[in-house]
């Protein structure tokens, strides 16, 4: 923001500065409530539950994350991918297969290859659909077979192997019991990718196209180019979802789980609008927490798993449903 | 020729088997202000794509300042000291003004003061631009336009439906370019402004400029004939004659349409009238004063929170736009999009109502429908050409259709939010008498207008709203542009209105240019 703007902003209207910002982001501290109130109620479920469940908790939501925040840049500037999984089960077999027998100082030159290796990924996604011009659905859709396919050809089953720093990047707690260590490395990713990004000049363009790309268009924004680059972090962060599905497991696994639609479902839940140009990166990770929260609860209370899938799929659409009517009251009122 | 700041010509461009411009010129000198005229369907807004970047001509030299340029994208167009101001603004709805701003690299001071000259002050930055009203979006675009300052400003009907006062700012503000040497490109189908602020107009006809005329005495007639072409100048007068049964509709008689005390939300509060049967009754109001609310009620898409409502004497309250189609009230839009299926063919969007009843939902009798559906496009004069997607119709062609599709099976009230916003005079003109028409076949007819002089080309008696209630009646004979504007406004005759002073301030300008 430029120096004259904030204080001709806040001037007219600064008792009301702290109640527009709550409503703003009404949706996504909405999200932590329940976050809170999930984890009270498992604690209450179960008294066992504690530090080693949270951390836990986090290192099996720590590649849904990565998921949910790849599709969040891809979908805030008007695209969706459905390619983030199999290019998450690519990278991760990529990291493990370079690791594999590798000295522990090597494995940071891996780290470096892996996410080049997810830039390069996301800027073929991108190009090509920008050149094809064939929606990116499909494209994304085709590509996620072409991804899958390249994963099986590094690893044809399961295997490879990840440092042993590496590995320990996500276990355990800092420096107090109840901050498990893999909040922290998806906070600090985000906090170097995200924060840098929302305020620069292609961040705005990102929001921009997805929001409504003729007159991004007319407002001087290159719609083709910016594309390609959200494409490209939406690459960038699933690559850092694959080396985290290494990080956890210590191996590679060539088939991809079931990241892509868990992503969008965080995604959805955490307030991001898929008609692009809305949203940001705390909703979705507050969201796969929720979602996972959810299952948790649902084994405490004894909930047959099949049912608990089902359970979790309703909650998805009521509670969206509810943000839009919230919405809709708001905007008539 | 050397001293031109814009000089383009020979510009042709092909869509398919569409030739959208033929051989388009236009030649811009410093310091004026130049209107680009032609109907809707002349090229207008191909050329100024062109001009600025959106899209690319097959042949044809843009120059400005004497330097050939290769404009390929809007980016490219501002290097160039050329800007334009769309009809649509082009302002990211999901960002706020500040990052709007940030986004094409606005020096946030200039915006503010252009903001200020053109009338609206104070605006909080931190605003969603999704969250302002239209008439708003359009001022920030030009603002933040303006603070770029453009050698070359390109107008694209900025002041279709805008308010009279804020349009008065912008006249005022665009003739002010002038001193500075730079040249403005204006485009209104108002042939008031134009000829109150234009040094020269342009005319383009079936994607050809056809003549240059400089505004003065009779520039307006040669205007309209050079648009209308030398066939259909002669045979239609420039304002269309009032038909003899303006006013002579019956004063007694049970009322089609009888509200009483309307209230909704927070903009309609009180809003009394009688629509008669054979009557076009005009709506006049400034932006925002509860006229959206009013005909989104009457249409059924929202609900009254008080009053009175009665068809035929009928006691109603409609739930959803369905019941008010079955009472007889259809709805035309000012937003053609959100009447039309945009991907669909001119017939289906035509047919969509009556074969879209659930009765009627088992095989569509095709030939019943497509002689419905011709009939239709006989009596709008519908351009068909490019019928197979509504999308690539003009605006002009695209409100037809939506007129058409009420009318196709007969229309007892019509409901039309200001039908002929950003439309060609000839496209106008029909809608003008086939309301006329439809008044005459015993229809009664609801006109919100933004185009003060269309109550008396158009309507029977008119009322004004102010402030969410009607606060004056008159018959359209003493309904002349000053006195609705009073009315308007609100206030008694005699007190001076802001109109007035921005005339005054026109005043150097209307004198350069008579």
């Amino acid at each position: 923001m430029s120096l004259a703007s904030p204080a001709a902003a806040t001037a007219p209207a600064a008792p009301s500065q702290l109640a527009r910002i709550l409503r703003r982001n009404g949706w996504t501290i909405t999200l932590f409530v329940l976050l809170a109130c999930l984890l009270v109620l498992a604690r209450v479920l179960r008294s066992g539950f504690g530090p080693a469940d949270i951390q836990s908790l986090a290192i099996g939501v720590l590649p849904i994350i990565f998921a949910a925040a790849a599709q969040t840049v891809c979908v805030i500037s008007g695209g969706i991918d459905l390619s983030v999984g199999p290019v998450m089960a690519f990278t991760s077999v990529t990291a493990a297969a370079l690791m594999k027998g590798g000295s522990e100082e090597s494995a940071v030159a891996v780290v470096i290859v892996v996410l080049l290796l997810g830039l390069a990924v996301g800027a073929i996604n991108g190009l090509l659909v920008v050149a094809s011009r064939v929606p990116d659905i499909i494209v994304t859709l085709a590509m996620s077979f072409v991804w899958a396919g390249a994963a099986l050809l590094v690893l044809s089953s399961p295997g490879g192997g990840a440092a042993q720093w590496f590995k320990d990047l996500s276990n355990g707690s800092f420096l107090i019991e109840w901050f498990p260590k893999a909040l922290l490395l998806v906070l600090v990713c985000v906090a170097i990718v995200w924060l840098p990004l929302r305020r620069s000049r292609l961040g705005l363009s990102m929001y921009a196209v997805g929001s409504n790309p003729i007159a991004a268009l007319r407002s001087g924004v290159n719609v083709n180019r910016t594309k390609v680059a959200a494409y490209m972090v939406t690459g960038l962060f699933a690559a850092a979802g694959g080396l985290a599905l290494t990080m956890v497991t210590g191996i590679g696994s060539p088939v991809p789980g079931a990241y892509t639609l868990n992503g969008v479902a965080a995604i959805v839940l955490g307030g991001v609008s898929l008609a692009g140009g809305r949203g940001g990166m705390l909703g979705p990770i507050a969201a796969a927490f929720v979602l996972s929260l959810i299952r948790v609860n649902l084994v405490f209370l004894g909930v047959d798993p099949a049912y608990s899938t089902v359970i979790q799929g309703v909650i998805l659409i009521i509670v969206v449903m509810v943000g839009g009517l919230v919405a809709l009251r708001r905007s008539r009122a | 020729m050397t001293d031109l700041l814009l000089d383009a010509s020979g510009i042709t461009k092909r869509y398919g088997a569409v030739s959208a411009l033929r051989d388009a010129s236009l030649a811009v000198r410093p310091g004026e202000v130049h209107a680009l005229m032609g109907a809707n369907g002349a090229g207008k807004s191909t050329l100024v794509k062109i001009l600025t970047g959106a899209v690319r001509a097959d042949s044809g030299s843009i120059t400005i300042r004497g330097t050939k340029r290769v404009v390929r994208s809007p980016t490219d167009a501002r290097r160039a000291g050329m800007m334009s101001v769309y009809q649509d603004p082009s302002v990211i709805p999901d960002l706020d003004v500040a990052d709007n701003l940030r986004l094409t690299g606005t020096p946030v001071d200039a915006f503010r003061s252009w903001m200020t000259a053109l009338g609206i002050p104070r605006l909080d930055l931190a605003d969603y631009a999704r969250d302002l009203p239209l008439p708003t979006l359009r001022i920030i675009d030009l603002a933040r336009a303006l603070a770029h300052e453009p050698d070359i400003l390109v107008m694209d009907e900025t002041t279709a439906a805008l308010p009279a006062d804020l349009t008065e700012r912008v006249l005022e503000v665009v003739g002010g370019q002038r001193a500075s040497g730079r040249s403005v490109i204006f485009i209104s189908h108002r042939l008031i402004e134009i000829s109150a602020l234009c040094d020269r107009a342009t005319v383009l006809r079936d994607g050809e400029t056809v003549g240059v005329v400089d505004m003065g005495t009779g520039a307006e007639d040669r205007i309209v004939g050079l648009m209308l072409g030398p066939s259909e100048a002669d045979a239609q007068p420039r304002t269309p004659a009032p038909t003899t049964a303006i006013g002579t509709a019956t004063t007694d008689g049970d009322a089609r349409l009888a509200v009483q005390g309307l209230r909704s939300g927070t903009k309609l509060t009180d809003v009394s009238f009688k629509l008669r049967a054979g009557e076009v009754l005009g709506v006049v109001a400034l932006e925002g004063q509860g006229q959206e609310e009013l005909f989104e009620v009457l249409a059924g898409s929202r609900r009254a929170s008080g009053g009175e409502l009665r068809v035929d004497g009928q006691p109603m309250s409609f739930r959803h736009p369905a019941d008010a189609i079955r009472a007889g009230l259809v709805y035309v839009p000012a937003d053609r999009l959100e009447a039309l299926l945009p991907q669909r063919s001119v017939r289906e969007n035509i047919a969509l109502p009556f074969s879209s009843r659930m009765r009627d939902w088992g095989p569509i009798r095709v030939g019943a429908e497509r002689r419905v559906v011709d009939r239709a496009i006989e009596r709008l004069q519908i351009d068909t050409r490019a019928q197979s997607e509504v999308r690539r119709l003009s605006g002009g062609n695209q409100q037809k259709v939506t007129i058409a599709r009420w009318i196709a099976t007969g229309v007892q009230t019509l409901l039309c939010f200001d039908p002929t916003r950003g439309i060609d005079i000839r496209t106008k003109r029909q809608i003008y008498s086939l309301l006329r028409e439809l008044a005459a076949a015993g229809s009664a007819v609801l006109l919100y207008t933004s185009e003060l002089e269309e109550i008396q080309l158009v309507c029977d008696r008119t009322i004004v709203i102010f402030g969410g209630r009607v606060v004056d009646e008159m018959p359209a004979a003493v309904a002349d542009e000053p006195t609705l504007l009073r009315a308007a406004y609100g206030l008694p005759p005699g007190v001076p209105m802001p109109e007035e002073l921005a005339d005054s301030a026109l005043a150097p300008v209307a004198d350069r240019v008579s």
